[in-house]
Order: structure tokens, then C-alpha cells, then sequence
């Protein structure tokens, strides 16, 4: 991909507000992941951390499409999903630092954010794991006659897993309430689809389980958007699942000091080009009710918000070590 | 109040808890096909007529089945799976060890996964995968439940009470304690039925049981070998030697009360276990006595256990690989005379 297509209009054309509202959240995921990098690499945050710079548009687009009671599952690149699906930048950064303040208490950290209250089941961490658990919870769903929803977050690594294929067939067999949501940034750690897949195009794997797939730009967050409105229809009507795959691409390291070495230059600098927050902001700008100061006001408070929760973050309270042994079993 | 098999009893125990709570379904192999078998061996025969769309039947995917009970389990369901051979649970055992145990600690106590995996196991003639005493896996996981039971009133009680606990609880049952006698009858069955009485009862999760009582050596066992314990305890009875035999039962936790009260009465204990010796539940249970009444040993703990081999096929072979009653009584009457 050498040259940077432009993103074509949606066919919609969804109102200013909550347009506003996906550019908030896409730059809240950028200015979040960017500022937690930089905690890390000065040393003031203990674990490792894989981030999701460059992959905003497609947590963010899927989520948007979701119910508040709907939930998502992830993996262990989920800060974006976590910010996306209404977690707070105060929880997460608790977490980070450990904090029993954090949205898991400090148990989970980085690559088990979630909250329950708020539709997020706790990262899975071991690739591909949350697909069966995925449709497990939109069996429980179907079973409960409840409308809800599960969207369930993997990379095109796990499409290698036999827990993929587990859980598609089995969902797809029963018509399962799941959206199964693979962001394919072309990388499975530092390996290239290209040499571990003979068809790199993941969504044709729908087909053979009998249900349907569809491959989108994952950075464009409209497109995304409506590919999730009508995946997230269709399995609330009964119609389920669906596999989208969302291509986009990770401007960062794998996990914490990787410096991207296997990254081809022009590979990187024509998704560069595609970036989903630039590309968005353009969307916007062409509008005539949106200025470059709504944009730049967005952008202004979200530092503040983040600046804030920092100083918050690294005084928020840690655990004792009577709390190492709890929550190992429900009373 | 009813003879039963352990079969019989779990499919009672399965039916009355579907029946009492919405929330219970069973997920796993062959276990509601019409015509079919009811499971491996019929523990849920009859109960998808009962209970339609209850009863669901799954390709053959056991980490797939397991991760969906996991799943359904967290949104507010009370899966019951069934793994049809415990051998597969290796296969299952990333949705096990890795989310339903970790899931409420990684979470920070906000999430709940009631769910049970039952598993059946022991060497029964069928060669090395469809053999193995798959217990040890599982004790060492910090956040599961692991129970085993030797007789149908256990199986029943523990399986009830297993639905009802918010914890993930894995259940073992052994291939030649499912009934001595019917369609599913083989070679070397043990009679393991019980008096089921008519009402709702459960067994706690974490009691060992002391089917015998005796002054002179401890003999701790499950599954198959609380009942070879049992035979061994009447055998050196007629030698004079009054052996207390325990169902360990639950595996974890282990009940430390029962056993360590037991050895501070006689002072020795034999440990015997279906499994490899190395890295075994014996091995765990007897650290265990050192740390909780190891002051009450007259003599050091002594275990009976498989070799350190594959279970074998041959019939000759797999008698010689599993402890028996004659190896049993030998070491507890050795120890008892030390």
C-alpha cells in the first residue's frame, strides 16, 4: 500500500454531537496510550504494556455500536477497548500503577483491564482465549432470551488458534449473539500474516463455518462504525454471528521495548499516512459545522483530563498485603 | 430412600437441580442425542427430553465447550460441562487453569464463575488416553474446587452442592464406580451404590469422609482406591491390625481437620493413590500432614501409587500398574508394625 487513499463519505450522515463524540474517544485512546508509553519508559509504572496507537478507529467504532449493557471481551491490547467501551481514564491508570483503586484492584493490570458494570469482561491474555468464553456468554444470552450483545476483540494471531475455529463453529451453529472482531494489523507479535497465513484475508474463515464475514478499513472509524451497526443488528436479531475483520495497523511495539525493527519502512509510512485520527479529523473539517478549534478544544481537554489522573494515579492508594489473598474464590 | 449406582444418582442429582434453578444446563459430548448414550456413560440419559434445549451438545471441541461454559458461567448461568473422558481436559485445560480459575482474582473479586466440570477417570482396559488420574492437574490451580467421589449418596450431594457454589468445582469420577452391574458394567467394577435418600441434601466441598474407623494406621484414599482402603482395612482386621480408612474426597482444599484428628490417633498414615507416585496428590497430601500434625507420625508417611509409567493396556500390565488391595494391606501392615 503505497499511496494514502482518501476515506470515501459514509453513507450515513450521523449528526455533529456524536460525531465529536467518536473523535473524542479515538484521540482519548491516542493521548492515553502515548502519555502511559511515556510513564513507562521513565520508569514510574511497574509491568509491561502493549498498546494500540494507530488502532483507535477500531475499538472505538465497534463499541460505539454497542448497548451500554452489551459487553466486549479483549485481549491483552485493550486499553483502547477498555477507554471505548466507557472505562475511565482514572480506573485504567489506577490500575497501571497498580492502585486498589484501579478497575480490577491492581490485580489485573495492563493486559487484564476490565469492568463488568460497565460491559467489559477482564482481558484474556493467552491468544484466541476469549472466543469461546465470547460465545459462551452469547450462548448464556440466547438461553437468558436477553438482547444483549458480546463483541469479541482478537488480533489476527488467534485466527492460528484452535480456539477460533471452536468458537466460530460452535457460535455459528447456534446462531449466536457474537461479533467477533478481528483487528488484523498484519502482525502477530513481530511475525507478518504473510507467513503464517496462505489466505491473509481473515474474514473469508466466516464462510466456512456458514455464517457471514466482511473485511472493513479499520481506520476509518465511520466505516467501522457501520460495519458494527450492521453486525451488532443482525446478531440482535437472531442472525448471528458475524466475523469482521478490521484492517488497521500498530504504530507502536508489540509490548513494551519493542522498537518495530521488522516493520518495513514503506510499510510503515504508507499506514502512517492512513492514520485513523488524521484521517477522521479530515472527515470532520470538511463539514461546515465543525472548526479546527472544536477539534483542537477536544484535544486540549482530554491533556488536562489525563494530566489530572496522572498526578491522581500516582497517589492513589496501593494495596496491603492482606489483600494478596483475597478474591481467589466467591463466599 | 433408593438403592442407586453413581450414575443414576448424578442424573437425579443433575434433574433436581435443572428443575430448582433455570439457570443449570449441561454442555458437552453425546450427552443428549436422541438415541443415544445420555454421555460416555449415561450419566444424563433421558434429561434432554426433560429439559429441551438444556442439554446441549457440542461438536467435539473441549476447550471450545469448556471456554462457552466459562462464558455462560460469568453471565449469570450455572453450566454443568461434561468432559467425556478426563484425559481431554488437557485439551480444556486453558479455559480451566487460565480464565475460570483466574477470572475472579484477575478481576478484582467482581467476577463469578459458577460453573462444574465433571470428568471421569481411572485405568480401565482402554490404554494410555482414556486412563489417566487427571485429578493432580487441577489441585495446584489456586482458584478451583476439586472434589472426588466414590459413591452415588457423594456423588449426588457433591454434585448439588457443586451447582450451587459461585466457584468453579471440578469433579472426578472414577470409570469402575459408575455401576458393577448393567449396560454400562466392566471388568473390575466396584459396587459403589449407595442408600439416596428421598429429599434435597448436598456434601460439602471440603470434608473428607472416615468410612472406617481404626486406632492403629490412617489409610487415605479416593475414588477407586477409598474402596480398595476399605477392603485392605477388613483383610487386616483379621490380622488384628484396625486400620481408619478415609475418603480424602475433597482434593482441594484438602480437610486437614479429619486427617490430621485421625493420625494424631495412630500416629502413621498410608497414603494411596490411582497415578503416577511422582508429582501426585499423595505426594501434595502428605507435605501437607508434615505441616499440619507431622509431630503426631510415629513413622514416616508411606504412599502406594502407580509406577512413574503410561497407563498400560495389557490387563496384566494395567493390574500390576494399579495399586491393589494385597500391595495396600502390605504396606499398612508393615507400617503398622514399625
Amino acid at each position: 500500500m503505497k499511496t494514502a487513499p482518501h476515506p470515501p463519505p459514509s453513507a450515513s450522515v450521523p449528526d455533529r454531537q456524536f460525531l465529536l463524540g467518536l473523535y473524542e474517544r479515538i484521540v482519548l485512546i491516542r493521548e492515553f496510550e502515548e502519555r502511559v508509553k511515556f510513564l513507562f519508559l521513565e520508569g514510574t509504572m511497574p509491568g509491561t504494556i502493549h498498546q494500540c496507537q494507530g488502532q483507535e478507529a477500531t475499538a472505538v467504532g465497534v463499541c460505539a455500536a454497542l448497548r451500554p449493557d452489551d459487553y466486549i471481551t479483549s485481549t491483552f491490547r485493550g486499553h483502547g477497548h477498555a477507554l471505548a467501551k466507557g472505562l475511565t481514564v482514572q480506573e485504567l491508570l489506577d490500575e497501571l500503577f497498580g492502585a486498589t483503586t484501579g478497575c480490577c484492584k491492581g490485580k489485573g493490570g495492563s493486559m487484564h483491564m476490565g469492568n463488568m458494570d460497565k460491559g467489559m469482561v477482564p482481558g484474556i491474555a493467552i491468544v484466541a482465549g476469549g472466543i469461546p468464553l465470547a460465545a459462551g456468554m452469547a450462548l448464556a444470552f440466547k438461553m437468558q432470551k436477553s438482547k444483549k450483545v458480546v463483541a469479541c476483540f482478537f488480533g489476527d494471531g488467534a485466527v492460528a488458534e484452535g480456539a477460533f475455529h471452536e468458537g466460530l463453529n460452535m457460535a455459528a451453529i447456534w446462531n449466536l449473539p457474537v461479533v467477533f472482531v478481528c483487528e488484523n494489523n498484519l502482525y502477530g507479535a513481530s511475525t507478518h500474516i504473510e507467513k503464517v497465513m496462505k489466505n491473509p484475508k481473515v474474514s473469508d474463515r466466516a464462510a466456512a463455518y456458514g455464517f457471514r464475514g466482511e473485511t472493513v478499513d479499520g481506520n476509518d472509524v465511520l466505516a467501522v462504525h457501520a460495519a458494527a451497526e450492521r453486525a451488532v443488528a443482525e446478531c440482535r436479531a437472531g442472525t448471528g454471528p458475524v466475523l469482521l475483520e478490521l484492517l488497521t495497523y500498530r504504530r507502536t511495539g508489540h509490548s513494551r521495548r519493542d522498537a518495530c525493527h521488522y516493520q518495513p519502512k514503506d510499510e510503515r509510512e504508507a499506514w502512517f499516512a492512513r492514520d485513523p485520527i488524521t484521517r477522521f479529523a479530515e472527515v470532520l473539517l470538511a463539514r461546515p459545522d465543525v472548526k479546527q478549534a472544536d477539534l483542537d478544544a477536544i484535544k486540549a481537554r482530554i491533556t488536562q483530563q489525563i494530566e489530572a489522573a496522572v498526578v491522581s494515579a500516582q497517589q492513589a492508594p496501593q494495596p496491603t498485603l492482606a489483600n494478596l489473598t483475597e478474591d481467589v474464590f466467591a463466599p | 430412600m433408593k438403592r442407586q449406582g453413581i450414575a443414576e444418582a448424578l442424573r437425579d442429582g443433575i434433574a433436581e437441580e435443572m428443575a430448582r434453578d433455570e439457570r443449570v444446563f449441561c454442555i458437552g459430548e453425546d450427552i443428549g442425542v436422541p438415541g443415544g448414550w445420555g454421555g460416555a456413560f449415561t450419566v444424563t440419559l433421558g434429561l434432554a427430553e426433560k429439559f429441551p434445549g438444556r442439554i446441549i451438545d457440542t461438536p467435539i471441541a473441549e476447550l471450545g465447550f469448556t471456554g462457552m461454559a466459562v462464558g455462560a458461567a460469568m453471565m449469570g448461568m450455572r453450566p454443568i460441562a461434561d468432559m467425556q473422558y478426563g484425559d481431554f481436559l488437557f485439551l480444556a485445560s486453558d479455559q480451566l487453569i487460565n480464565n475460570a480459575a483466574k477470572m475472579r482474582y484477575m478481576s478484582g473479586g467482581t467476577v463469578k464463575v459458577p460453573m462444574v466440570m465433571r470428568a471421569p477417570v481411572g485405568a480401565t482396559g482402554r490404554g494410555s488416553q482414556h486412563a489417566q488420574s487427571m485429578e493432580r492437574y487441577f489441585t495446584g490451580v489456586p482458584g478451583l474446587k476439586v472434589v472426588a467421589v466414590s459413591n452415588a449418596y457423594d456423588a449426588k450431594g457433591v454434585l448439588k452442592a457443586a451447582v450451587r457454589d459461585d466457584n468453579p468445582v471440578m469433579i472426578f469420577e472414577h470409570k469402575l464406580l459408575y455401576g458393577s452391574k448393567g449396560a454400562r458394567a466392566e471388568p473390575g467394577a466396584v459396587d459403589a451404590t449407595s442408600e439416596i435418600p428421598d429429599g434435597d441434601y448436598i456434601v460439602p466441598l471440603d470434608r473428607a469422609a472416615v468410612r472406617r474407623e481404626g486406632q492403629h494406621v490412617t489409610i487415605l484414599g479416593w475414588l477407586l482406591m477409598a474402596h480398595f482402603a476399605a477392603q485392605a482395612a477388613e483383610l487386616l482386621a483379621h490380622e488384628g491390625i484396625e486400620a481408619e480408612v478415609i475418603d480424602v474426597r475433597s482434593l482441594s482444599p484438602v480437610d486437614y481437620g479429619t486427617i490430621g484428628a485421625s493420625i494424631r490417633k495412630t500416629g502413621r498414615v498410608v497414603i494411596v493413590e490411582e497415578g503416577p507416585k511422582t508429582g501426585g496428590v499423595s505426594a501434595e497430601i502428605a507435605a501437607g500432614i508434615m505441616e499440619h500434625c507431622g509431630d503426631s507420625l510415629q513413622a514416616p508417611v508411606v504412599r502406594v501409587a502407580s509406577p512413574d509409567v503410561p497407563v498400560p493396556f495389557s490387563p496384566i500390565l494395567e493390574n500390576a500398574y494399579r495399586p491393589d488391595v494385597p500391595r495396600i494391606v502390605a504396606a499398612a501392615r508393615q507400617l503398622a508394625r514399625a
